[in-house]
């Protein structure tokens, strides 16, 4: 058998028995959706002795999916907070208040841990770049958390009315932000399971924030001013589902890790627990017992949501199959002149 | 001396083109720089003559005082990686030269000698080169750029039986990319565009973040995990001020790394490839020079004799910043919907 020069590479193969051609893998992930035409068969592909290319992330495991998740939460309680405050349901509004404050600090707090050197936290505030999400999202979560901070510390100390009610509303405005800005600070980099679904991230982390904000404030507020809670919160996880199933079966191979390992497992986990808790929310919400146990189980979906995703992009990172298989397909389909299918 | 700014080019100058991808003719001006500061530097790594030496990687530890490590980045560590006679394994915090050894093989249905030494077969009576021209074959191996003789006497490519054998070598570093990952990501400034249009970490600013390293679609910059700091490849940003070449160029046997102004190297692996190309070396190709890649070209730019992901290097990278807008419009849509989202919520609900 002779490999001329018409095979790919001249016919050249690695020679010492090492063998990372695998099957690219596309069970389960969808990646053939209807009415999409496959531009490429299922190529095989090759790498450096199965070493990843990119460098997965340093972030640390449970600071990073902490953060991203009381940035949420809190977030979307500093929306209900000001709101709650203007519509006036003054234990709604406490409780919002307590939650964002605190929420917004334990964040920082992490973020700043996080760090490798963190004594030096306040680089960040040295320059502004807009190509940097996480420069953008330090101007968003330093007024952020100073407003929601100082709101909840007045809204304790019991000083300041009118202040309380300035700062409650500066916090609102940057709280949806807070919220979203994650999910930019995931995708924009070149982690192939953050990158591919970069238009439905923002949605899952705002529906997961969502699901978080209003479970939390329905487990300690009042169940008579908990309306908008238990309304926010199960809006918030049917957007969290329905985002997260694009995710998971949209985005061709960078959908598998979604599946597979520690991160399929808690994203299944996650997903029984928010359609659980916002089942529950629909059922029993407006009862003390039932509007605890639903509203802690949408924290628990919102947070699993997040080491799950956090947890998939890693994988994605580790796993040379995921940025070789998508730039391959997307340099196929530029040559023959398609869009590709696989997003960047 | 000119203001030096850590902005990437998407924050400066009124013009919205190219300032997140495609070509940028001027890189230093785009960063900041007046007119009149230095052209823009970059390597040229010829692969096809690279012999595997590793002076590079010890010319770079040298100079740049890099601890040790081992094939996965541990520090001091000595670990065999069984990776050929790679363990220095990828580029690091602590590796910013990284050769890459493959082996490979490919069938041939010539009536080969079955056994000998590389280049035995010249010595079978042949009516061609070698007779006609006696000092052919040592005109041929003085000259260590020339095809004809890589693919005559190259210690890279042997014979066995019905199998030939090469050996790809590659000296990897960092690409000193026109639109680089790292540096719009960086949110301290600790990364900025020198004004030899290469891209260096200042360690007194970098604060640890981290997010360079997972914005980097070549995999190069890594958090040194002791220090918490991130560092990579400065092209000797030391060296260049006081007017001499990079440690791993001035250190290379065989002009594998070829250091100079950008646009000459650019033409010199243009004249080169075509070189090889018409002497039948038909894997050899460019990876980096096009301009209109995903990162709008690399300043560090190799020639490769086979697919870019056999040497560990990304087929087709693409800047995170090129796809930025459409994410931020889509975070900017989720954040209006938390505000509708309990708005009508606490509209829709009625006090008790």
């Amino acid at each position: 058998m002779t490999e001329g020069v018409a095979t790919p590479g001249a016919g050249w193969r690695r020679a010492d028995g090492w063998t990372d051609k695998r099957k690219k893998n596309g069970r389960r992930s969808g990646r053939r959706a209807a009415g999409e035409v496959a531009m490429v068969e299922d190529a095989e592909f090759t790498s450096y002795y199965g070493r990843p290319i990119i460098k997965a992330p340093v972030w640390k495991s449970p600071d990073v999916p902490l953060y991203l998740f009381l940035g949420g939460a809190s977030g979307t309680t500093a929306v209900l907070g000001a709101l709650a405050d203007l519509s006036g349901r003054p234990a709604l509004t406490r409780v919002a208040r307590l939650f964002a404050g605190a929420g917004s600090i334990a964040s920082v707090g992490f973020l700043v841990h996080d760090l490798g050197r963190p004594e030096r936290f306040l680089h960040m505030l040295r320059v502004m770049k807009p190509t940097s999400a996480l420069s953008v999202g330090t101007y968003i979560l330093s007024p952020f958390s100073a407003a929601a901070g100082a709101t909840a510390a007045v809204e304790l100390l019991g000083w300041f009315p009118r202040l309380k009610r300035f700062g409650g509303i500066v916090s609102a405005l940057f709280g949806g932000p807070m919220a979203t800005y994650t999910a930019v600070l995931l995708a924009n980099t070149a982690v192939p399971s953050w990158r591919g679904p970069h238009k439905e991230l923002p949605f899952v982390f705002a529906g997961s924030a969502l699901a978080a904000g209003g479970g939390i404030t329905m487990v300690f507020a009042p169940v008579g001013e908990a309306g908008p809670s238990r309304k926010m919160a199960v809006a918030g996880a049917a957007v969290e589902l329905a985002a997260m199933h694009r995710v998971e079966t949209g985005h061709g191979i960078v959908s598998e890790p979604f599946h597979e390992g520690r991160a399929g497992t808690l994203l299944r986990a996650a997903k029984a627990c928010t359609t659980a808790g916002a089942g529950l929310t629909v059922v029993a919400g407006r009862s003390r017992v039932g509007s605890i146990a639903s509203g802690a189980l949408l924290a628990a979906g919102s947070l699993l949501t997040r080491f799950g995703v956090f947890d998939a992009g890693m994988v994605s990172a580790r796993d040379p199959k995921y940025t070789v298989v998508p730039q391959r397909e997307r340099m196929a389909a530029r040559e023959n002149g398609h869009a590709p299918t696989v997003s960047r | 001396m000119t203001t030096v700014s850590s902005a990437s080019p998407a924050l400066k100058a009124a013009d919205q083109k190219n300032r997140l991808f495609g070509p940028l003719p001027d890189v230093q001006a785009e960063a900041g720089y007046e007119e009149g500061h230095p052209k823009r530097v970059g390597f040229f790594t010829d692969t096809s003559v690279c012999i595997g030496c590793k002076a590079c990687e010890v010319a770079c530890k040298e100079w740049n005082t890099l601890p040790m490590d081992d094939a996965h980045g541990t520090r001091d560590v000595i670990g065999l990686s069984g990776m050929a006679y790679d363990n220095t394994g990828q580029l690091g915090a602590n590796s910013w030269r990284h050769v890459a050894f493959i082996e490979q093989s490919r069938t041939v249905d010539l009536p080969m000698p079955g056994v000998g030494l590389p280049g035995a077969r010249l010595e079978t009576p042949d009516p061609g080169v070698g007779l006609q021209e006696p000092d052919a074959q040592a005109k041929a191996q003085a000259s260590v750029l020339n095809a004809e003789a890589l693919s005559e006497f190259d210690p890279q490519t042997g014979h066995s039986a019905d199998r030939q054998i090469r050996w790809l070598m590659s000296s990897d570093v960092c690409k000193h990319c026109t639109h680089a990952g790292c540096l719009d990501a960086c949110p301290t400034g600790a990364l900025f565009r020198t004004e030899f249009g290469t891209v260096v970490v200042q360690g007194d600013i970098c604060n640890g973040c981290g997010y360079c390293v997972p914005s980097c679609p070549y995999g190069v910059i890594d958090q040194r995990k002791d220090d918490g700091r991130v560092f990579k490849c400065t092209m000797c940003y030391d060296r260049l001020t006081d007017g001499l070449m990079p440690a791993c160029a001035t250190a290379c046997p065989t002009q594998s790394i070829q250091f100079g102004d950008l646009d000459e190297l650019q033409a010199r692996a243009d004249a080169r490839l075509a070189t090889l190309q018409s002497q039948g070396v038909e894997t050899a190709r460019l990876y980096g020079r096009d301009e209109n890649d995903g990162v709008g070209g690399n300043g560090a730019f190799f020639l490769l004799l086979d697919e870019p992901e056999v040497y560990g290097l990304p087929p087709d990278p693409i800047v995170p910043a090129h796809d930025m807008p459409a994410m931020w419009k889509s975070a900017a849509a989720g954040a209006a919907m938390i505000v509708g989202v309990v708005l009508s919520a606490v509209l829709g609900s009625r006090k008790r």
